[in-house]
């Protein structure tokens, strides 16, 4: 028995079996103790299969030893390794740097429950990663969706049962036009796992059900991926969800949509049906841009600062849509690496949230004013990350938004007016940071508020700085992320050549 | 030709009975009739020979979301509430979206073509090699509890997060003090005769029924699944007829807790032996000396575990609707 041989299903199996101990303590001290450690060693699980993809290329695995199409096979690139450690660690960071957010939030009776639902919806996002079958992902889809509406709603804000509701309803239209795309595919061609499909499609290509298959399943992931203006049950569910459940969601759950999303049209779609390419960038580039330029407009008028960082998020996706819309090399490069980015800089700022509301027990900026002065050590941190939002050189979103600015350029006719829109949404992110930022610094406090310093605890300080750093430190030395978006860019494209 | 006439009766019902849902304003109404639903649903699965998922179908569709969505009903108004909605948006996107399918089903292999894609490719070695590699009569519960054991697994623990939801946002799972329960949840209709004697011939039997589904699936439709669904109903009948404080004094929430979480480890467990013992994930063959055995372990083990997690899940969300003012 040698354990490195079943990293894979260990990525899934550890934080899945965790999780029905979790809920059987009574404590909820105990209860979070136990999905952290679940939490760190997935995250160690994640590394070493990164280590190995590194190394020896993608992994295979048999579950219950049925070799594909008969069985389940999961299959780990460069891609789900990426896809992983952001989950893994988005994951680790929240449940680290959430504890006594989550006990205001939670009481303790309910916790053991809370905590088996969030290693639920984690293991359900790796088992995404991880698998290499269609049908598989739609059952991890399940349990991390149905666990994190439970994360949602789990705070005392009532407002957060109407935003899950609405979250729920339009991600079960979502992974129902999903589970329609995958059974007229299975209808076609008799096979679920992703790669005999991607062989067996040649010989349906241009059928009615495989061209509406490919509808059902992109709009479906779409939703999902809250990809404009399908992202409508996003900010209320980001604003309204317990602040430690912010940061892990907004850091992984929609990219783990959008990576489903490519590896079902690349590796399956472009190689097999003419002109999918063109489609797929037709429908999505327009999107992405909208989604790019008016979510980006819509963050400056929020006065809500979690509702502001969500409605960025929307405008962050778009950019991944839109480097993964251009359907070219370098396109697909800095989709992933904006992936990557997107979470250390997004899970940094909602971080440095948490701990503001956990001193002012208010997310609204004109109650935040002056809590830059307070704060001094947070509100460093947040304009780091806010640095990295932007894509400022020497961060790591200044790398993906290079690769994505270089891939726009190689547009035929279309290369200025994407770098402009570009330029235009990076702006109103300065604009909207900084409406935020000045508050913080200059604003004077509200009347009857507390002037006196005011920091969160150290460790929790200190959590907050070595994400704000791992957005310097990925800008400076940005290898692994690339040489991981390489990996997957290259598996991607396997399917058009 | 007379499949074909009993399914076009039966697919027309069910168009009516969709309506019918949509119309209805009463949510009694409502809820009766989606139990109607899944009663016709259930036929036509049996239709196409798909006897798993017709009993699944009947079991927990009509029998337990039924009685689930009444529980769910005391807590709420007896009306739909007559809210703004979307009234263009809505039909649009859903003729769109039958349109969509309508314009697929026409490139679509017909129903029961022996040389359709997905009967050529897995199927054939699935009914050629089960006898070989599993050796169950009923290859259904092969693919689910062995080659697909995996996605089983998942649909497991999608059960249980459902129970975790419902026990984390109504706050059951430690229970409930009974003084705020209602006389009638209490004492349930043990004042009235005719039930209480019938309740009393049929829970045995149905409790019987439901061990049968649970160890006869390797050869004969059933499984966890629909065991345990059909157990709860069981129960739930006692519970209505004997009052809830005598069920929950027979199987308390704490049990309840550890049956689901419990099964769930169960299943899991056999996974990891698979890896301990040298073999893959949920590997059964491994189990034991001879590979054949080691698959009859393995599934008769899962299927436990899946019928422990179903009961214990779908009995947690009975009581914590009935525990709720």
């Amino acid at each position: 028995m040698n354990l490195a041989d079943h990293l894979p299903a260990l990525q899934v199996a550890v934080p899945l079996l965790t999780a029905p101990l979790v809920i059987l303590l009574r404590a909820g001290f105990l209860a979070w103790l136990t999905a952290l450690v679940a939490s760190l060693a997935s995250l160690g699980l994640a590394i070493l299969l990164t280590v190995a993809v590194l190394e020896t290329g993608t992994q295979e695995y048999y579950v219950g030893g049925w070799e594909p199409p008969y069985g389940i096979a999961l299959s780990v690139d460069g891609l789900s390794a990426l896809v992983l450690l952001l989950i893994t660690g988005a994951s680790s960071l929240a449940l680290a740097g959430g504890r006594q957010s989550l006990r205001l939030d939670i009481d303790n009776r309910r916790a053991p429950m809370f905590y088996g639902a969030w290693l639920i919806a984690m293991a359900g996002l790796c088992g995404i990663a991880v698998t290499g079958d269609a049908f598989n992902v739609f059952v991890f889809m399940e349990i991390s969706s149905l666990a994190t509406y439970i994360l949602i709603a789990a705070g005392r804000d009532r407002r957060a049962l109407s935003a899950v509701f609405k979250y729920l309803i339009i991600g079960t239209i979502g992974a129902t036009f999903y589970l329609i795309g995958v059974g007229f595919i299975y209808m076609m061609t008799g096979t679920l796992n992703f790669a005999d499909m991607a062989l067996r499609l040649d010989d349906v290509i241009e059928t009615r059900p495989v061209i509406i298959a490919a509808g059902f399943i992109t709009i479906g992931l779409a939703l999902k991926a809250a990809i404009f203006p399908l992202h409508i049950w996003l900010p209320r569910a980001y604003t309204y969800a317990p602040n430690a459940v912010t940061v892990f969601i907004a850091a992984c759950s929609t990219k783990v949509a959008i990576y489903v999303l490519l590896r079902f049209n690349f590796t399956v779609f472009h190689g097999n049906l003419l002109g999918h390419s063109d489609l797929f960038s037709v429908f999505i580039i327009p999107l992405a841009l909208s989604g790019i330029l008016l979510a980006s407009a819509i963050a400056i008028y929020q006065g809500n600062v979690k509702k502001m960082l969500a409605f960025s998020s929307v405008a962050q996706i778009g950019y991944i849509a839109l480097a993964a819309g251009l359907a070219s090399q370098a396109g697909l490069m800095a989709a992933l690496l904006h992936m990557f980015n997107h979470a250390l800089a997004k899970g940094t700022l909602f971080l440095c949230v948490l701990a503001f509301i956990l001193t002012s027990r208010s997310a609204i900026i004109t109650d935040l004013h002056g809590i830059g002065r307070r704060m001094p050590w947070t509100m460093a941190a947040f304009v780091l990350a806010g640095l990295s939002l932007i894509g400022v050189p020497g961060t790591a979103g200044f790398i993906s938004k290079w690769y994505l600015i270089v891939a726009v350029m190689e547009v035929p006719g279309w290369g200025v007016p994407l770098v402009m829109a570009i330029i235009a949404s990076s702006l109103m992110a300065v604009v909207y940071l900084w409406k935020f930022i000045e508050a913080a610094y200059y604003g004077e406090p509200p009347p009857g508020g507390d002037t006196a310093a005011l920091e969160v605890t150290l460790p929790l300080r200190a959590l907050i700085w070595v994400a704000a750093l791992s957005n310097v430190y990925f800008g400076l030395f940005p290898q692994l992320p690339l040489a991981l978006a390489q990996s997957g860019t290259g598996t991607l494209l396997g399917g058009l050549n | 030709m007379t499949t074909l006439l009993i399914g076009a009766f039966l697919l027309s019902l069910l168009v009516i009975t969709a309506v019918a849902i949509v119309r209805a304003t009463d949510l009694f109404s409502a809820v009766m009739l989606s139990g109607i639903f899944s009663l016709l649903m259930a036929l036509n699965f049996f239709l196409l020979d798909a006897a798993d998922v017709a009993l699944t179908e009947a079991a927990v569709g009509a029998g337990v979301a039924t009685v689930l969505l009444l529980a769910g009903l005391r807590l709420t108004p007896p009306t739909e509430a007559r809210g703004r909605s979307l009234r263009v948006l809505t039909p649009a996107v859903i003729a769109a979206v039958a349109l969509l399918m309508i314009y697929a089903s026409f490139g679509q292999p017909s129903l029961g073509d022996p040389q359709a894609p997905a009967q050529q490719h897995v199927a054939p070695w699935y009914i050629e090699k089960t006898p070989e590699l599993v050796d169950i009569p009923n290859i259904v519960t092969a693919v689910l509890a062995s080659y697909r054991g995996f996605d089983t697994l998942g649909e497991v623990f999608v059960v249980l997060t459902a129970g975790i939801g419902v026990m984390f946002l109504l706050g059951g799972g430690r229970g409930k003090p009974f003084s705020r329960l209602d006389s009638n949840v209490e004492e349930g209709l043990s004042r009235h005769l005719i039930p209480k004697v019938m309740a009393r011939l049929l829970v045995p039997f149905i409790l019987l029924f439901a061990l049968f589904i649970q160890f006869h699936g390797e050869y004969s439709p059933g499984g966890g699944f629909q065991a345990g669904a059909i157990f709860v109903a069981g129960i739930i009948l006692f519970s209505l007829v004997r009052g809830e404080r005598l069920t929950l004094a027979v199987i308390p929430p704490r049990v309840l807790l550890w049956m689901s979480a419990g099964g769930a480890l169960l299943y899991g467990a056999v996974g990891l032996a698979g890896i301990a013992m040298g073999g893959n994930f949920l590997d059964y063959s491994v189990l034991a000396d001879d590979p054949i055995t080691g698959q009859h372990i393995g599934i008769i083990v899962i299927e436990l575990g899946v019928g422990l997690t179903v009961t214990g899940v779908l009995l947690s969300i009975f009581h914590a609707f009935a525990a709720r003012d």
